[in-house]
């Protein structure tokens, strides 16, 4: 069992933390609470599945299709919706909640309310420790931390990486120095949306697709996010695991555990901005 | 008696009809109230005892978020407080619904208070996340102890307000008065200045020697109280209760009625809930578009009429005065109070 708990957590929190940092890095470059950040994530997921099953296209290729598409869809979000709005919080928050809810509508109306399901990328399974390893989750965990790793060296090696983390320290100062903020706000919701993107179509074969996935998964970012601290990367990838971790547990040694793991994240997220509001990381509060 | 009624004649006079918003006003609470006279269809009176009910949750929400600027994502721990906590006392020990209703909003301000201490020190989105985990959490309770909560299914078999659909809108139509008048009557005296306040700037009210704390949790229980009336009533209105009442999406629906409309003015939350609910309604004929269609419409109004579709076309209708910041008619050459050309 332990052996088993240890494994499951892994790859959930590698994808949680694919999900949590692209979010976190968005909030905390340009103070944009990205609420459509999960319906990337599902949006990605439901087109590998219409060029694979409804279009007949080869995996590889609907995976390429899929990561340009959803990019490009939130290339279009920003400019149309976003950037609009972005001064005033609430509208902000309505506004990316309500492009969520039309991605939502837009995949009932082409592939319907059911469940679906992708066939995994690589067939066939590894015992580890006792326990059965399917490759495709070996090939998520591959490639989730693969994409992390490359988004954080990014980040702190290459010179625009260095220009984005600037500002997020402070816009103002970066635009000082020559920085063209609102050209780094393009460039990070492109990053963000397409980590989004990786993680929708790397879960999408381990997961049951449905039209409303976002929102669970809406809930359990937010979590970690709160957990880690808004905005701090190093924070929401600890966060991410620790989460994935308590929720594991939970399923597999609570008879409940199913019903019960969204209270628990909730709980914890609430313990954490009640006693420490700048997350486990410490990130200043406004 | 006489001179009452010609007071009253020239109140309306001098105070209505010189501005459109309020004419627009008496206009449509008349035809509400005149409704049942021109049609008595039960899906009607149905779908319009529903506006009501929104209205009055979004009004609460309203006063919490708009005017306090403590922005709660969690509306629907208000509503579900109060719906389950008028299906126990109905089911268990068989209260009547005049009784369960206050009741039930009493416990959701109780509750709005509990709310209120942690979130105290909370600003911006991190209140806006704190108070969205409450819905989830009581959820959650409602999942995990089946027998005294009613699970998945809810409690169902509580006594309706009345058999009658006439009725049944009347008693809503009339609490949707009561919060509105009750609200304005909030929002323009000491207290409402005190709230917007807290809103622009909490350090400068702190400064003024308000103690914001208190405030605050006065601001959380009005909300709850008027939130959780609508959900008491929505309770003996559909006869069942259940976890839909907790709901993300309810507590979202607060938010995109009252943005919708125009935030901070509790019209706006009021008539925002309106316009969508009768929309969303209309819309039944596309239904595979409905959702679609009214989130496009949502999106539209943020984008070009960002302080809401009721204050956008309020102020198409009324010009304020540079001099004494009266009102007037858009037609106006001159202010009808002090003279001064506008």
């Amino acid at each position: 069992m332990i052996p088993a708990i240890l494994f499951h957590g892994l790859i959930t929190g590698a994808i949680y933390a694919l999900l949590a940092v692209g979010f976190s890095l968005i909030f905390g470059v340009a103070r944009i609470a990205n609420l459509a950040h999960t319906a990337f994530y599902m949006a990605a997921a439901y087109i590998i599945y219409a060029c694979t099953s409804l279009m007949g296209m080869n995996l590889y290729l609907a995976v390429i299709i899929s990561l340009i598409v959803t990019t490009a869809l939130g290339v279009v979000v920003y400019r149309l919706n976003i950037r609009p709005v972005k001064e005033s919080e609430p509208t902000l928050l309505v506004m990316t909640i309500a492009v969520a809810i039309i991605f939502q509508e837009m995949i009932d109306l082409t592939a319907g309310t059911d469940y679906v399901s992708i066939a995994p990328f690589i067939s066939g399974y590894i015992t580890l420790f006792g326990v059965k390893l399917l490759h495709q989750e070996l090939l998520t965990l591959g490639i989730s931390v693969a994409v992390l790793l490359a988004v954080l060296l990014y980040l702190t090696r290459a010179k625009f990486g260095k220009a984005i983390l600037a500002v997020a320290q402070d816009a103002e100062a970066a635009s000082y120095l020559g920085v063209d903020t609102e050209r780094v706000n393009l460039i990070v919701m492109i990053i963000s949306v397409l980590l989004a993107a990786v993680a929708g179509a790397m879960i999408a074969p381990l997961l049951i697709l449905n039209n409303l996935m976002w929102n669970p998964a809406l809930l359990t970012l937010l979590a970690i996010c709160i957990i880690g601290g808004l905005g701090s990367i190093k924070g929401s990838i600890a966060a991410s695991f620790i989460l994935a971790y308590t929720e594991t547990f939970i399923i597999f040694l609570l008879p409940m555990g199913g019903f019960l793991k969204g209270a628990v994240a909730m709980a914890m997220m609430l313990a954490i901005i009640v006693i420490r509001p700048g997350g486990l990381f410490g990130v200043r509060l406004e | 008696m006489n001179i009452t009624v010609q007071t009253l004649f020239q109140n309306f006079k001098r105070e209505i009809l010189p501005l459109p918003s309020r004419v627009i006003l008496i206009t449509f609470f008349l035809f509400l109230l005149f409704i049942p006279l021109i049609t008595q269809s039960s899906y009607v009176l149905r779908t319009l005892s529903f506006a009501c009910i929104w209205a009055i949750y979004a009004a609460g929400w309203d006063i919490l978020s708009g005017y306090t600027g403590q922005f709660s994502f969690g509306q629907a721990m208000f509503f579900g407080v109060s719906a389950y906590t008028c299906a126990l006392l109905n089911l268990q020990l068989g209260f009547p619904p005049w009784l369960t209703i206050p009741i039930g909003a009493i416990a959701a301000l109780a509750f709005g208070l509990i709310v209120g201490v942690p979130c105290l020190r909370l600003k911006r989105i991190y209140l806006a996340l704190a108070t969205l985990t409450f819905p989830i959490m009581l959820m959650g309770l409602v999942f995990a102890f089946p027998e005294q909560s009613g699970g998945e299914l809810g409690f169902y078999d509580i006594t309706r307000l009345s058999p009658s659909p006439v009725v049944n809108y009347y008693v809503g139509l009339g609490l949707m008065v009561f919060t509105a008048l009750t609200l304005w009557r909030i929002t323009n005296s000491r207290l409402g200045i005190i709230f917007q306040a807290i809103r622009e700037g909490e350090m400068t009210t702190k400064a003024s020697g308000i103690d914001i704390t208190r405030y605050k949790l006065l601001a959380f229980s009005i909300s709850g109280f008027f939130s959780g009336l609508a959900g008491g009533y929505y309770a003996h209105f559909m006869g069942t209760v259940g976890p839909t009442t907790l709901s993300v999406t309810l507590s979202f629906e607060a938010v995109i009625f009252t943005v919708f409309g125009g935030i901070g003015t509790i019209y706006g939350a009021i008539g925002g809930a309106w316009i969508l609910t009768v929309v969303t309604e209309y819309l039944r004929v596309a239904s595979e578009m409905r959702m679609l269609i009214l989130v496009i419409l949502v999106v539209l109004v943020l984008l070009f009429m960002p302080g809401g579709i009721l204050r956008w076309s309020r102020n198409k209708l009324e010009k304020v005065c540079p001099n004494c910041k009266q009102r007037n008619a858009f037609n106006r050459k001159s202010c009808r109070v002090c003279g001064a050309p506008l």
